[in-house]
């Protein structure tokens, strides 16, 4: 049996820990509050952002646009978003596996790395690195998201990739989050209108609410065919396009950090609770060992006694 | 005069969501002045000043970049950036201008003419709508 002192260190040990994962959850908390709220308050521009582009891309069918015919090259590019910091349970490691364990392959896949963990994971595992926004993992603002979004547009019309994903963490609600991935160019319309799906339901966060708004959509598109487009539709979209993947990189970021928050409370809160549960045991050995010396201790002197008398 | 919805949205919050009667902005094709009625329009912001006109008075504010969508009875316009005059620090936009400037002016080689001209539309609309 484990002496009483040793129990008693190894009990500290975990206590002063369970205070670190304790006051790492209520920081999570508090940032996920705040990062729910910021996502919360995007949401009208995205689903405004949303209905225009897919009106236009309904409306501008035959439209001959790079933008929406791709163009020849075979490289991808994939922006993911991951955190800075771990201890956040499965958060970082599941946007890694959707690149590594998905059909990319190393050589073809050129990787935007939004946080520093995703930059370490995809260079360890052989994927070319092409940028990295480490700090924008923390606090993202629209003004960063512009300049990815204008790197990413660049390479795509210089034609040295030909597809762009976007992986990141959809926040459902506080306590799923779901690694997604999604393309992002060249638009087609049908594959549009499933991340498009995807977005509405993340961004408005409830199944039903998304159900709800694509059948909104799709009579509403019935009645916007009458749009007309100022300057005319191939220019138009060579303007509205980068705004859109703007504002799909930004929503992106502000849902992950959500998500990231999110799974930290999670972790923390179960890290939390396992180590009451290790402080509970501990005490009880603790308090059993202690016992067992007193009663030792007791017998040495009664023995002792019996033997002078 | 009839009213209509006017909406501004940016990526982080509604700017602005009330009716009025006139809405006039700066696009690609020319300045645009709306009205209640407009046919349905989908056009894209340049740099320039808003002008918010409603029953009994008129606001301003700098509208920089995104677009608008004009419907009948409502106008959306998604700005990527737009500030209310009291927001914007005069300083930095006269030295953005200042800046913008000496790149037309004296351009090398690897001065982006046409982000320099946006820049300089964008401290002028900034400054104008302060004065």
């Amino acid at each position: 049996m484990a002496s009483m002192r040793d129990i008693k260190r190894r009990k500290s040990s975990i206590q002063s820990t369970q205070q670190i994962t304790k006051a790492m959850k209520l920081v999570s908390t508090v940032k996920l509050q705040r990062a729910k709220q910021r996502a919360e308050h995007s949401k009208a521009y995205f689903n405004a952002m949303h209905q225009t582009v897919s009106s236009m891309l309904a409306k501008a069918g035959g439209i001959n646009h790079p933008y929406v015919t791709g163009n020849d090259s075979s490289r991808k590019a994939v922006v993911m978003i991951t955190g800075n910091r771990g201890l956040a349970g499965g958060y970082n490691s599941n946007i890694i596996k959707l690149i590594t364990k998905g059909e990319f392959v190393g050589e073809d896949l050129d990787s935007y790395a939004i946080g520093t963990k995703g930059r370490d994971a995809v260079a360890r595992n052989g994927y070319n690195v092409k940028a990295v926004y480490s700090e924008l993992a923390e606090e993202p603002s629209y003004a960063e998201a512009m300049g990815i979004s204008r790197d990413l547009l660049s390479a795509y019309k210089n034609g040295e990739v030909g597809e762009i994903y976007l992986a990141y963490t959809s926040f459902k609600n506080t306590v799923s989050h779901e690694p997604n991935l999604i393309k992002l160019l060249p638009a087609e319309v049908s594959e549009r209108a499933a991340a498009k799906a995807d977005e509405a339901e993340t961004v408005s966060g409830s199944v039903q609410a998304a159900a709800v708004k694509t059948e909104a959509e799709s009579t509403g598109s019935g009645a916007k065919a009458l749009m007309n487009f100022e300057p005319a539709d191939e220019e138009a979209l060579e303007l509205i396009v980068p705004q859109y993947v703007t504002s799909l990189i930004f929503g992106g970021l502000l849902e992950s950090v959500a998500s990231e928050n999110g799974a930290r409370m999670q972790a923390m809160d179960s890290a939390t609770s396992n180590a009451e549960e290790m402080i509970d045991s501990l005490s009880l050995l603790y308090n059993r060992a202690r016992q067992g010396a007193i009663t030792q201790e007791l017998t040495e002197i009664i023995a002792g006694a019996e033997a002078i008398s | 005069m009839d009213n209509f919805r006017l909406q501004i949205i940016t990526p982080e919050r509604i700017f602005f969501d009330e009716d009025a009667y006139m809405a006039e902005f700066n696009t690609t094709e020319g300045e645009i002045g709306v009205y209640a009625h407009h046919i349905p329009l989908t056009c894209i912001v340049k740099p320039g000043i808003l002008t918010i006109r409603m029953d009994g008075e008129a606001k301003e504010a700098a509208l920089h970049s995104g677009f608008a969508e004009i419907l009948p009875d409502k106008v959306t316009i998604l700005a990527e950036v737009i500030e209310w005059p009291e927001e914007i620090d005069v300083k930095r936009a006269e030295a953005a201008m200042e800046r913008a400037k000496e790149r037309i002016a004296h351009p090398d080689a690897n001065t982006d003419i046409d982000r320099a001209r946006v820049a300089l539309m964008r401290a002028m609309a900034r400054i104008t709508v302060i004065k």
